[in-house]
């Protein structure tokens, strides 16, 4: 509990709320570096998930292969990269941009393959072109498992960006590595805080944006939710499965 | 109902319990630390102990082979990981010969030290020993942080001391593990000492290749790698003097019990007066470069000194 409290004093210091190496110009670097490696995954990993999800192949060869990616330990990546192209955050943000394509890989094709088989085939029935059933049909329908997808990326980039203050590159993890250096261990601890309640934020706003997403259709047509509770969202639902089809 | 299947599985399952049992045990009986202790009590051999650190058990088995070389029977007892664990062992008897640096001993012994010099720090060191552990006179060689730039920036700037820096008109910032920033010898002392504007980058990866790609490449002018370091000289680095002393000293000392005597002693003191800087750079090179193993790279050394064989 002390330690905690001391944090709290530690982060309310004006001292360390000042200049390049203070907590709000670290917390920017943190965000920016996180949205950024989610963002350039999502124009990666996006695509070829509707693709696979779409065309339902290729989905073997996806789960082996982003499988194999996710036990690549981030670190070591980090540092294996730094020593190629230097200290800076391009070594680490490759790393994390390969942190992050699985899980969105993962819920854009799941996505896909959670629509109703006999929706697909009613969009075709109806004479609907490929092209209008991913971009109405499956994409609408997909989308919750999708932003399921982005959240628990994002949710990964975030703890560990940390590790860009290992080769230079700032974010919030330079109090931690300092703090874990000099014994310092307030100072290390109020660094997660801050990860911390980044998470949380992030967590929180990804899973309003989750329920959001979910078509008026789809959130209009389910009784059968409602009678088995009352409080749990079609959204919710899909973050379970999703969780579970990864 | 187990079926036979099953049966013959868990005949295998127990099986390698038993076994891992057994392995377990054997494991438990060698620990390194009670070994040691019978090895004093039970015989004359000289306990020589080390680190968890490469170029410490290097210096450990120079040590241990000269002592065999003069006669003494030697048990090696390397790789103990801190000062908190080995020093104890140490002050009991149970280890007779450690090799230790200057600064960071004095400060586990007295932390209100303000020896500055590496001859106050020695002077400073003899008296903070407890008694029945004694300090040998330090090698030339040492293994302490340092400030290094490339070659042409030094030539460029005719740039040799930490206090030729306040001169140069460019930014500076330093490639240091995380705690350079908060340690005396970090920015805040470049600046008060001398007079110096440098911001820490931080680069958590103790001085190694990542540091040293950095300076070489530019991102940082300055970067903190220990004297020890064979980097240093692979890279052509000039090493920046400190005359004002900023950084703390860490000369290699051999720390010896009373077990051992003058002879053993004299044995010891004739292996560190060669160990230069160069010299413990070039031994951990072999080490980290070529990967050879303690016991050579001593062998070796010694040979060429001609202190044994």
């Amino acid at each position: 509990m002390n330690v905690f409290l001391d944090s709290l004093a530690w982060l309310a210091d004006p001292v360390h709320l000042a200049g390049p190496n203070g907590v709000p110009a670290r917390l920017g670097e943190h965000v920016l570096y996180s949205l950024a490696a989610v963002a350039i995954a999502a124009v990666v990993a996006i695509p070829v998930g509707f693709l696979i999800g779409h065309t339902g192949r290729g989905r073997t060869v996806a789960v082996a292969l982003t499988g194999g990616v996710r036990a690549l330990p981030t670190v070591g990546l980090v540092f294996l990269l730094a020593l190629v192209l230097g200290i800076g955050i391009t070594a680490p943000m490759i790393a994390f941009v390969v942190l992050a394509i699985p899980s969105i890989l993962a819920g854009a094709y799941s996505g896909f393959e959670a629509v109703d088989r006999a929706t697909i085939d009613a969009a075709r029935a109806v004479g609907m072109t490929e092209w209008q059933i991913v971009t109405r049909v499956e994409l609408p329908l997909g989308l919750p498992l999708l932003i399921g997808g982005l959240r628990s990326a994002l949710l990964q980039v975030v703890a560990t960006t940390t590790i860009a203050a290992t080769v230079g590159a700032g974010g919030l993890g330079i109090y931690i590595f300092t703090g874990l250096r000099s014994n310092d261990y307030t100072q290390m601890f109020a660094g997660s805080l801050v990860v911390i309640a980044l998470a949380v934020v992030l967590e929180v706003l990804f899973s309003v944006l989750q329920r959001l997403v979910v078509p008026a259709g789809v959130a209009a047509g389910r009784p059968l939710d409602t009678r088995v509770t009352t409080s749990r969202s079609a959204a919710a639902k899909a973050t379970s499965l999703q969780e579970g089809t990864q | 109902m187990i079926n036979t299947a099953k049966k013959g599985r868990l005949t295998v399952l127990g099986a390698v319990a038993i076994g891992a049992m057994v392995a377990l045990a054997g494991c438990a009986s060698s620990d390194p630390l009670s070994d040691g202790g019978d090895a004093s009590s039970s015989s004359d051999a000289i306990v020589v102990g080390s680190q968890q650190y490469y170029s410490n058990e290097i210096i450990a088995e120079l040590y241990a082979q000269a002592l065999e070389d003069g006669g003494y029977t030697v048990d090696r007892q390397y790789q103990i990981g801190q000062r908190e664990v080995y020093l104890p062992e140490l002050e009991s008897g149970s280890i007779d010969v450690f090799p230790e640096y200057t600064g960071n001993l004095l400060q586990y012994y007295d932390k209100e030290s303000t020896a500055k010099s590496p001859e106050e720090v020695e002077s400073a060191l003899a008296d903070a020993l407890p008694d029945g552990l004694t300090a040998l006179a330090a090698a030339p060689a040492s293994d302490q942080d340092s400030y290094n730039v490339t070659k042409e920036f030094s030539e460029e700037n005719g740039i040799t001391s930490l206090a030729d820096l306040k001169d140069y008109s460019g930014s500076l910032a330093v490639g240091a593990p995380p705690e350079n920033a908060e340690r005396p010898y970090g920015p805040p002392g470049l600046k008060s000492v001398y007079g110096v504007d440098v911001t820490s980058t931080p680069i958590d990866d103790g001085g190694g290749p990542l540091t040293v790609k950095a300076l070489l490449d530019g991102s940082v002018q300055l970067a903190d790698v220990y004297t020890a370091s064979p980097l240093i000289a692979e890279n052509d680095l000039v090493t920046l003097d400190d005359p004002e002393n900023l950084i703390l000293p860490q000369n290699v000392v051999p720390i010896v019990s009373d077990k051992v005597d003058a002879d053993a002693k004299a044995i010891i003191d004739a292996v560190d007066a060669v160990l230069t800087p160069s010299d413990l750079q070039k031994l951990n090179a072999k080490s980290q470069t070529d990967q050879e193993s303690s016991g050579t790279i001593a062998k070796e050394y010694l040979t060429s000194k001609k202190l044994i064989g």
